[in-house]
Formats: structure tokens, sequence, C-alpha cells
């Protein structure tokens, strides 16, 4: 069986940890993935942006590097979410491309839909002593539908208490350009998330996209709260470890 | 009125009466969403119901346009068509002059405001009064509407007494039944002397002829029975086929809008009064306005917009409408419906195209409308035809090619992330990085970035594969099995689209 890890363009170039986290889970079960080096991003920067010729351009790059997978698994519910849905209309008029597009929609998965749908794990063994509270990023529940998956995961850990996030399907004012683009719109919400990721007295806040992580633990950093982020990958692996 | 979205989004920004009001009650008026929608039960199939009819509606519009006007020509009502919105003003003005009418008493229509009816009344000399109380509010504050259903969203009590109390001619205090009996007394006197009654239009009828209102505060009912004319101004996607087909909106509109099960007040209105009636207008008008709708059909990517049942579920949940409120958007419907509709009922004129930028494409839009439009889609829509068709942001279009060259080969890629890590040293102190420094600007007014690992993870790829070999598990025979079951079933699938 052949598993790909598609690691996305931020997870590749500012936080490898993720990617590292994911690829040692699946070895604890057995599971060799490996990594085809020519995947640089899905595009969808580009593809949000209006510009869908530079989208295709990075987009085909996944075409290529995953021709050969059986499964190819993502540390994003948005990157994952843009393969499963604006990947057949970013390949809408090229019949060979978009047959490829299609079949890459079909074997990628983003982490916990892929331990719990495909896998059947819903306990890893993890310990992980801790007050944490869950943000589901907007694309990853709405685009892509994984809203359960996490919390199952989440709730099978060892000694981890989940709290409430109060609003917690509020965007957090990443939104990719719209940050820069928008950057007092993208501010004003990134604050209220935050103000609730406090209010919610949590010591970790875990999620599944690496772009909202940033952007929220960049503001709880400016801000001068030393409120620990992690990627519930990162989170599990640590929890494993030593178990 | 600023020019861009963005100026005058940071001006509504700053404007923390506007932001706690409008947060105050989108937050009440979602959370009743959820509760109704939870309450009844089967939300997603009602949506997907009142999808199907909008859908199949729009699709066969000119049959039931026709059906519509036959039946309500019928029924003694006069149905008129306008192409544009000078033709809708023009056909209003007509029938006021034959009528020789002095004043005209307005139910809520967010078409009129489309129209800036209220103007061109005001110009031909003949006064107009807003009898709904959100409407009168911010008609008499001289503001358009800055929300598609409650109009004076963005005001407190306190500011809502104070233009009250401005047409009291003495101050009133900011206490909910004195203001509401204020508008009350003040309205009536309206009604019992206006010459024209002018309503919208929730839903037209096709099968019966008939219009459908909604609302809450009884002032429809009275615009549409007092006075002696009657002109309801309808969006030629108004129509639905049947009475059958009203149940499945008279369900999906007040628990969207409001959580409400059903508004106070539902009429129904076929024709105008018949003998037999004790009130109702001697002269029923139901003018059929275009202006830009038809430009959507046949367009694959936005034909749906004209499924919108104006509710404003997509505005309540919108976390950039509730930062900015509706007058940021800049035009008549505002949040996620009115950054999509605004450019296409002008055929995308590029004075509006900043409008699509303002929002994060988080799709919570889409989740709350009730007959599923994807406005986050059309949004990323919207940004491509002004990519391809008009005239996009410079510095973006540079940026975009560098992309481009980067992520088209995994080379480059490899290089600039090396590189990166010799940039990111020169811009950090003490491990974080501030600098406030071209397309870094907006994000550092806000955040404080963490210095990127040492190496991304392509270069670490070789050493974390050598840690993966030796660390291995031995294979699990049933996570095999699922793997191979995922396989054959994705296979099978296949066998059936061949």
């Amino acid at each position: 069986m052949n598993v790909s890890l598609f690691i996305t363009c931020l997870s590749d170039a500012v936080h490898p940890g993720v990617g590292k986290a994911i690829a040692r889970l699946l070895a604890r079960h057995g599971i060799a993935v490996d990594f085809p080096a020519i995947q640089t991003c899905c595009g969808q920067p580009a593809f949000n942006s209006g510009y869908w010729e530079e989208a295709r351009a990075a987009a085909q790059t996944l075409l290529a590097a995953f021709d050969e997978s059986d499964f190819v698994i993502s540390p994003s519910g948005s990157c994952t979410g843009m393969i499963h849905h604006y990947f057949p209309k970013l390949f809408a008029d090229d019949p060979v491309q978009l047959k490829k597009a299609r079949s890459l929609a079909e074997k990628t998965f983003e982490f916990s839909q892929f331990f719990v749908n495909v896998l059947g794990l819903e306990r890893l063994g993890a310990r992980f002593p801790h007050k944490v509270t869950y943000h589901p990023s907007c694309h990853g529940s709405r685009i892509l539908g994984v809203k359960n998956e996490p919390l199952t995961l989440l709730q099978n850990v060892e000694g981890l208490e989940l709290v409430p996030l109060p609003y917690a399907e509020d965007c957090c004012g990443f939104g990719g350009t719209f940050a820069v683009k928008m950057s007092e719109i993208s501010g004003a919400m990134v604050e209220e998330k935050v103000d609730h990721v406090l209010e919610s007295e949590a010591e970790v806040l875990v999620g599944l996209d690496l772009g909202c992580l940033l952007n929220i633990a960049g503001h709880l950093r400016y801000r001068g709260k030393n409120l620990r982020v992690m990627h519930l990958a990162e989170l599990l692996e640590e929890g494993v470890r030593g178990q | 009125m600023k020019d861009s979205v963005r100026e005058r989004a940071q001006a509504a920004l700053q404007d923390d009466y506007l932001r706690n009001a409008v947060k105050f009650t989108t937050e009440r008026l979602r959370s009743g969403k959820q509760s109704a929608a939870a309450e009844l039960g089967h939300w997603e199939e009602w949506r997907e119901r009142g999808r199907a009819i909008r859908l199949h509606t729009i699709a066969h519009l000119d049959y039931y346009l026709a059906q519509f006007a036959d039946n309500a020509r019928q029924q003694g009502a006069h149905v008129h068509f306008a192409f544009t919105k000078e033709e809708a003003v023009a056909i209003t003005l007509e029938i006021a002059r034959r009528n020789k009418a002095r004043s005209v008493v307005k139910s809520k229509s967010m078409v009129s405001e489309e129209l800036h009816m209220n103007e061109a009344l005001a110009e031909a000399g003949i006064e107009t009064v807003e009898t709904d109380l959100g409407e009168y509010i911010i008609q008499l504050a001289n503001e358009p509407p800055s929300h598609i259903i409650i109009p004076a969203i963005h005001k407190n009590k306190e500011q809502i007494a104070e233009v009250l109390s401005r047409e009291a001619g003495k101050q009133l205090p900011a206490e909910t039944s004195v203001l509401a009996q204020f508008a009350r007394q003040k309205l009536r006197q309206k009604f019992l002397q206006a010459d024209i009654g002018m309503t919208g239009c929730n839903f037209a009828i096709a099968e019966s002829g008939s219009i459908v209102l909604f609302e809450n505060e009884g002032n429809a009912r009275m615009v549409s029975t007092l006075p002696r004319t009657q002109i309801t101004l309808m969006g030629m996607e108004r129509i639905i086929p049947t009475w059958a087909d009203l149940e499945v909106m008279a369900t999906l509109l007040p628990r969207s809008a409001t959580g409400q099960k059903l508004t106070v007040y539902l009429s129904g209105i076929t024709g105008p009064k018949r003998t037999e009636d004790s009130d109702g207008p001697e002269e029923l008008h139901i003018i059929i306005i275009d202006n830009g709708r038809s430009l959507q059909l046949g367009d694959p990517d936005f034909q749906e917009l004209l499924n919108c049942i104006r509710c404003g579920a997509c505005l309540n949940v919108c976390p950039v409408y509730r930062q900015i409120g509706g007058h940021s958007y800049g035009s008549t419907y505002s949040g996620p419906i009115g950054a999509v509709l605004t450019p296409a009922l002008v055929k995308n004129a590029a004075e509006w195209n900043d409008i699509a930028y303002a929002s994060s494409l988080c799709g919570a839009c889409y989740e709350a409308c009730p007959v599923k439009i994807p406005l986050h889609d059309m949004l990323v829509y919207l940004r491509h035809r002004t990519v391809t068709k008009g005239r996009p942001d410079l510095q973006e279009k540079l940026g975009m090619k560098g992309f481009r060259y980067l992520m088209s080969d995994y080379r480059r890629l490899r290089k600039a992330l090396r590189l990166g890590r010799v940039g990111q040293k020169l811009l950090s102190r003490n491990g974080v990085i501030k600098a406030k420094l071209g397309p870094l600007k907006g994000w550092h007014r806000y955040r404080h970035t963490q210095l990127a690992a040492e190496q991304a993870f392509r270069d670490n790829w070789p050493v974390l594969k050598q840690e993966l070999n030796r660390s291995l598990a031995q294979a699990d025979p049933r996570i095999e099995e699922r793997l191979q079951a995922w396989v054959a079933k994705r296979e099978r699938g296949n066998e059936y689209d061949a």
C-alpha cells in the first residue's frame, strides 16, 4: 500500500513539526509514509485570489507527485478541501488532468479523517494531562465536513480535559491574503477569537489547520499570552511518546 | 462615501457603538435561528427542498412570470414590467400623477431602496413615510439600511431615542415602549392620510397571481388596506409556483431571518378590493422589476443568486459583517449576499470589485443560507473575473507571478525556502519577527511571528526517513485489511463511472 504525505506549503516552510508528527504516528501503526519531493502547494492562495492559471501551475505538481499513491494524507482541512472541491473546477477544461484531479480527491484525506474513518483508529494511546480547547477551522469543517473526527481523537486522550471554546465555529480571521489585504478587519476578527480562547481558560489550543493556528498564535504572542498552540497531530504524537 | 470598502471598514472599526450594536443583534438572531431550526428538525432536508423549489422556479422563470402576470391581471391587478430602475421609477410617478397623490406610506421593501424610490418621490414633491419602525428610524436619520431585515441594526437605543426626539421636538427617554408608542402615534396619522400604499413583495404566487408579505409590525397590512391605491414593487425573481411551495418558504424564511416560527403577520393579497371586501385598495399595481437580475440568468456561476429569499441569515453569521456593519459595503445590500449581488446587478462593474475581497471565505454564509447559495464560491468567482476581465491589483499580480514561478517547480521552492531561512534571521529579534515591511505590514500590526524551523520539511526529510525506517512498527493486519477494502471500494466505484 502506497501512503504518501502531502505536506502543504505552510507545514513545509514554517512548521515541519506537524508533518513529522503525522509520519511518526503512521509509523507507530506500521504504515511507512513516503514523501514525493516534487509536490509544492495545492494552489489555494492563487485560486482564492482569482489567479487560476497560477493556481493550476502549483496544483499540477500534486497531480504528478501523487499519481502512484493509494492514499494521500495532509495536515490541513483547508488544502484537502481545495483538492476535493476546487480541483475539479480548476481542471474542468482539461480531461486528462481532470481525471487525475478526481482520482486525487478520492484518495486524499485530512489527517484526522484518515485515522478515524479510514484506519478506524480512535484511541491512539496518547496521554496529555492538560486543559485543551479546539478551534474547528472553517474550510475543514464546512467545505470538507470534518466535524467529529478530531473531537473523537481528543476525547480518547488520557488525562486530557476538553473545554468548550465559545463561538468556536467563528472564523479566526486568517483567510490567506485576506489577512494582508484587509488587515484591519482580519485583526479585529483574530482579536475576538483570542478573547474567546482566553475565556475558555484552556492551557492549549488545538486545531487542524496551520494557517489558522499561526494566525491565532501570532496574536496571542502579540498580546503577551503564552498559551500553547498545537496541531492535533503534534498533540497526539507528544502524547504517545514514551507511552 | 469613502472610496473603498477597506476605508469604510476602517471607519466602522473605530465606531464602538456600531460594532456593539451589530454584534448584540446578530448574536441574538443567529442563536434564535439555530434553536428554531433545531426545534423544527430535519433542517437540512428543508433546505434541500427550499433550494429545489428555487432552482426549479428560476430555471423556468419566464413561464412562471407569465403565469403570475396573467393570473394577477385576471384578478384585477395592473401588472407592469420595468427593465431598469429608471423605468420602475417612471411607472411609479405616472401612477402617482394620475391619482394626484401627495403622500405615500411604505412598508419595508429592499427593492425600493435599490431604486432610490424615496428620493425620486421627494423630487416629485410627494411625501413618503416609511412605516416599518427600523426603516422609519433610518429615514429620519437620513441613512440607508445597514441590514436586509433589521435596517437600523447599527443603532443602539440611545441613538434611536435621539433620532426620534428630533422628530418629536422634545427629549424622549431611551425606553423601547415609549419610542415605539411615539412612532405608532405619528405613523397612524400618516396611514389615514396617505393616497398611496407602497409595499415590497416577499413572494409572488404564480398559480393565483397573489403577493405574499411577511412582517411583524402590522404596518404592511395597514399600507395594503388603508390607502386607495397600492403599488407593490417586486423583484422579478420573487416568484414561487404554488401555495404549497409557500409552505416550505414560510418554514424557512422567518426561522432563518429572526428565529421565529412565523412572523406576526402573514398577508396574501390577490387582486384589489372586491365589492364584498370591507377594506383594501381600489387600485392595485404590481411593478415587476429586472434592474440587472436577468443578467444572472444562464450564468453558471451566478444564476443561483436569484434563489435568494432575502432572509439576512448570511449577514447574521458573517464574521466580517459583525465587525464592520452594513454601511461598509457601500450599497443597498450588505453582508455576503450584498458583496456578490451588488456587482452582479451592475454586471460586475469595476467600482464594486473590492467588496469581494472583504471576506475570509469562511463559508458561514453558505452554511446559514436556507436555500444553500454558495456565496463563498461566488466571491472567488468574482475575484477570478477581476483578474481575467477587470483591473487586478498590480502588487498582487506580481506576487502571484512569483507564486507561480516558485510553486511550479519544487527545486525553485526548495531554494526559496533555504533563502528564507537566511532572510528571516535578518528580520527577527529574540526568535520573533515583528517587522512591518511590505505585505508583512498589515500582518504584524496585530501579530508577532515566531521564526520558522531551522530546516524546511523537505530538507529534513532524509533524516526523518531514516528515523521512521528504524522505528516502523510491524504492519497491523487489521489496518492492512481496512486499507485494501478502501482501495477496492474506490475501484468498484470507478467501474460504474466508466
